[in-house]
């Protein structure tokens, strides 16, 4: 196994080194603080990452070129409005509640950074195993309503108050089919825990394993996240063309650009979580006995395997984005109620019988 | 809503859904298709669409000889005003009086490039160009005189 340099004999060796010079309760205070300097660096640099990417797509499928002036292809685009966001006032409305509308940012970005806890980046490489992770996730993925709500109230503003009902009604019901979807990818592995799932599709990816079942799951949890985090086609909480900018419209400088940079980090956990349920995380694609074929699929490091994977499904999001229409607030909650949690039940019951009856490898 | 309409719908939508996504899919990966013209680094190689409308010139064959009458018919087809057309009394070599044209005036700054004046003229003498780097500092440059001087109408044009 390659490991001269993966993720894995990094952090053994920054451990190691810190209990060597330190206590183990001084090497534990600072493991903590490098922790959470790595996520917010990773933060920063994947939220200007995100949104050059989406740029880049969305020209290109308009037939258009997309940001190309600033840098070398446009790369240091984003960089600059940044900079540019970070020079801005931070307004607050006079009739503001000035508390929880300073409040809600924050909160925000602090519920997708405790999401960040439970995902396994590479092999052996993550911040807490925890053996419920995945309702973990799903927990503290709800989390962020209450900060859409309290931005949306404390703004008094119409539109806010619009934009933060809308995505209250509309993360409540999703959240139910996304959470079938996990549940029926739970079954197989009969673990909650991150580790066990990754380590159960060792010999093939779930969504190879598990049949149509599988399949309909990630179809399932793919459109409940897309309206989780808040997307279109279900952008309805910030929809541009009727509601300025939703629960955010009162926002400026770096407040604004917490919820923007909150909303593509959410699209991150989204799909790195699909790549973990349905795709392995960071296992390498293997097929059953062709041994030479899953060495060399060994030699691509195991970081490589799960950002490839969430990034073509961050992209599937995009293109999703810039192809579908904007749903109307009752066409939304009729696709949740009367198809997407009917359907997923209906998946649950199948992936039940399957799992009883050991029909998977 | 029966059990078959429920199914079809679904199959329905899906099936519509992977079509919109071929599109834009065929242009993701096609980037080829672009048609962003990258305007003033490539001035010299624009490329625009035919029907790309940007000003009212008259055509002038090489013995700077047009094809107007003088007949007023795009001054009167004009919305707002664009073209005062100004006509003097040619004597014809067998001693009639003949209306012709002395000065084609164009108010570019008018001009909202509805191509009725060209669609009015009988003998194809005013056409649409395609040039649109119209800015000047002064706006009375923007009224134009289309007849070259010198100019005359192109025998046999009635």
């Amino acid at each position: 196994m390659l490991n001269t340099i993966s993720f894995e004999a990094i952090k053994t060796a920054v451990q190691q080194w810190l209990n060597m010079h330190w206590g183990p309760h001084l090497a534990f205070i600072a493991e903590c603080i490098l922790i959470g300097l790595l996520v917010i660096v990773f933060f920063a640099v994947l939220g200007l990452l995100l949104v050059f990417m989406e740029r880049k797509v969305s020209a290109v499928m308009q037939i258009r070129l997309g940001p190309n002036r600033v840098g070398p292809k446009g790369w240091l685009q984003t960089s600059a409005d940044t900079l540019k966001l970070m020079l801005k006032e931070g307004l607050t409305p006079d009739g503001a509640d000035k508390f929880l509308f300073n409040l809600a940012p924050f909160l925000i970005m602090i519920a997708a950074m405790l999401i960040m806890v439970p995902i396994a980046f590479a092999r052996n490489f993550q911040i807490w195993d925890i053996n419920i992770g995945v309702l973990y996730i799903s927990s503290i993925a709800s989390i962020s309503v209450i900060a859409i709500l309290m931005a949306g109230w404390s703004s008094n503003n119409k539109y806010a108050l619009l934009g933060a009902m809308r995505s209250g009604a509309q993360i409540i019901s999703y959240e139910l089919s996304a959470g079938v979807a996990v549940i029926t990818m739970v079954m197989l592995t009969q673990s909650l825990s991150i580790q066990d799932i990754i380590l159960s599709q060792q010999n093939g990816w779930w969504i190879f394993k598990g049949h149509i079942p599988a399949i309909i799951a990630f179809i399932i949890f793919m459109i409940a996240a897309t309206a989780e985090t808040n997307r279109a086609p279900f952008d309805l909480a910030e929809a541009e063309s009727e509601l300025t900018a939703g629960f955010h419209t009162e926002y400026s400088g770096m407040k604004f650009a917490l919820f923007f940079l909150a909303e593509y980090i959410n699209v991150f956990i989204v799909c790195a979580v699909a790549a973990i349920l349905f795709f392995g995380g960071w296992m390498p694609f293997h097929i059953g006995n062709w041994e030479g074929f899953n060495h060399i699929m060994d030699y691509i490091p195991s970081s490589i395997w799960f950002l490839g994977k969430t990034f073509c499904l961050i992209f599937l999001i995009m293109w999703f984005r810039w192809t579908f229409p904007r749903l109307r607030i009752d066409q939304l909650l009729n696709l949740e109620w009367k198809y997407l949690l009917p359907i997923s039940l209906a998946n649950l019951l199948l992936m039940t019988i399957i799992v009883v009856l050991k029909w998977y490898l | 809503m029966s059990i078959q309409q429920y199914i079809k719908n679904v199959f329905n939508a899906v099936k519509t859904l992977l079509k919109g996504m071929r599109v834009t899919g065929y242009y993701f990966f096609h980037p080829k298709e672009i048609i962003t013209q990258q305007y003033p680094d490539n001035r010299a190689t624009l490329k625009l669409a035919d029907r790309f409308k940007g000003e009212v010139v008259m055509l002038h064959d090489e013995n700077n000889e047009h094809a107007c009458t003088g007949c007023t018919a795009c001054e009167l087809a004009c919305p707002n005003g664009t073209i005062k057309i100004i006509t003097q009394f040619d004597i014809t070599p067998d001693g009639k009086k003949k209306k012709a044209l002395n000065t084609f005036v164009y108010h570019l700054e008018l001009c909202t490039m509805c191509n009725l004046c060209v669609e009015a003229c009988p003998t194809g003498a005013i056409t649409m160009a395609q040039n649109f780097e119209h800015s000047v500092y002064d706006r009375k440059q923007l009224t134009k005189i289309l007849n070259k001087p010198g100019s005359k109408i192109r025998a046999g044009v009635e």
